[in-house]
């Protein structure tokens, strides 16, 4: 017999903290997957948001930094102009990128920073108890929206892949999810892709994922996907939105 | 025949490995484990196909395939 499928070795053998059904993990999975796939676990470094996956050092097996809310790819630009060797990604939530690190994601796209993005956006913050997030949907519940996000009180969910995708220095961006094993292939391909465009030189790469938080959305995690399925993706399209090494 | 190895006191119940398996070939447990959740199972083993659609959907990946 020979093993078909197994942990990936830039993965720790541990146990997370995450929420049964939560996305991180499959993300994490993801990111490992292609780290090892690439051959790049000793020039890796990834950079951990403040939001539940705040502790992702513990889980990859490769040098992971954490940076201050928001300032993931502040930190990226330093640590890739100081060391073009290595390759560099962010890891961030939908709070963490696109509320309080607004200005630093728009910024290091628009230079168009040799750096890989990887934006987990499951709607709320769920860190802190599941409040609005910049992503939410109109009419989703949160602890800070208890009858529905409104559009005239609280504006409309911030598509961030569109957002980016206008700038010349971006240079890829995917909108995937992981609520089925197609799905989750489909991930890991734009991951790896994001990832070999920076090691070939090739500049930013923004792959966005649609993950479930079951806890904070109030749902059993395979209707949580669900979710993600019937009403998330009709708001964050899925696809391509740019890839500069299309049609060659 | 494959074969599925769940380290099942690590598991936290959420069910996708269930739900992503064609065959029904896991199912969830009557007793706990020591998280005190109802953990996920291989039981109708003879059924698997060791396309480890179920090890892709789990999220503390702690599912091992083999064919
Ligand atoms: C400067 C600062 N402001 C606010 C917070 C509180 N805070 C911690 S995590 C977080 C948002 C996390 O949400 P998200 O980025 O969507 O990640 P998730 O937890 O959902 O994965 C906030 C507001 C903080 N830690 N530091
Ligand atoms: S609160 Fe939400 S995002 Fe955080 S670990 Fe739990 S399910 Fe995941
Ligand atoms: S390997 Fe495929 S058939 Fe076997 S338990 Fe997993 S999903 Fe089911
Ligand atoms: S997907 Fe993993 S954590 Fe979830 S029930 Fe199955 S084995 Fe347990």
């Amino acid at each position: 017999m020979t093993k078909v499928f197994t942990r990936p070795y830039s993965l720790k053998d541990v146990e997370t903290h995450y929420c049964g059904g939560c996305g991180h993990g499959i993300v994490h999975r993801l990111i490992a997957d292609a780290v090892d796939e690439l051959g790049i676990r000793e020039r890796v470094v990834g950079i951990a948001p403040v939001g539940c996956a705040v502790l992702a050092y513990d889980y990859f097996n490769f040098d992971v930094c954490e940076a201050a809310h928001g300032r993931a790819p502040a930190v990226a630009t330093g640590m890739k102009r100081a060391r073009p060797d290595l390759i560099i990604f962010a890891y961030q939530g939908d709070g963490d990128l696109a509320a309080i690190g607004m200005a630093e994601i728009i910024h290091a796209a628009n230079r168009g920073e040799n750096i890989s993005v990887f934006f987990v956006n499951n709607a709320v913050y769920g860190m802190t108890g599941g409040q609005m997030a910049p992503t939410t949907m109109i009419g989703q519940k949160t602890e800070t929206t208890p009858r529905g996000r409104l559009m005239e009180q609280e504006g409309s969910p911030i598509r961030v892949s569109e957002l980016l995708a206008q700038f010349d220095g971006v240079k890829f961006v995917e909108r995937c999810t992981i609520t089925k094993p197609k799905n989750v292939n489909r991930t890991k391909a734009a991951i790896t892709h994001a990832l070999r465009m920076q090691i070939e030189g090739k500049g930013f790469g923004f792959v966005e994922i649609l993950s479930p938080c079951p806890t904070y959305w109030g749902l059993q995690p395979r209707v949580a996907m669900k979710m993600i399925e019937e009403r998330m993706i009709e708001v964050f399209p899925l696809g391509q939105l740019k890839d500069i090494e299309e049609k060659k | 025949m494959a074969k599925v190895t769940i380290i099942t006191q690590r598991c936290k119940g959420c069910e996708l490995c269930v739900e992503s398996c064609p065959h029904g070939v896991i199912v969830m447990s009557k007793s706990l484990n020591d998280k005190g959740v109802h953990f996920a199972q291989p039981a109708m083993l003879e059924d698997c196909t060791g396309c480890a659609l179920c090890a892709m959907m789990c999220p503390e990946v702690i599912i091992e395939v083999e064919k």
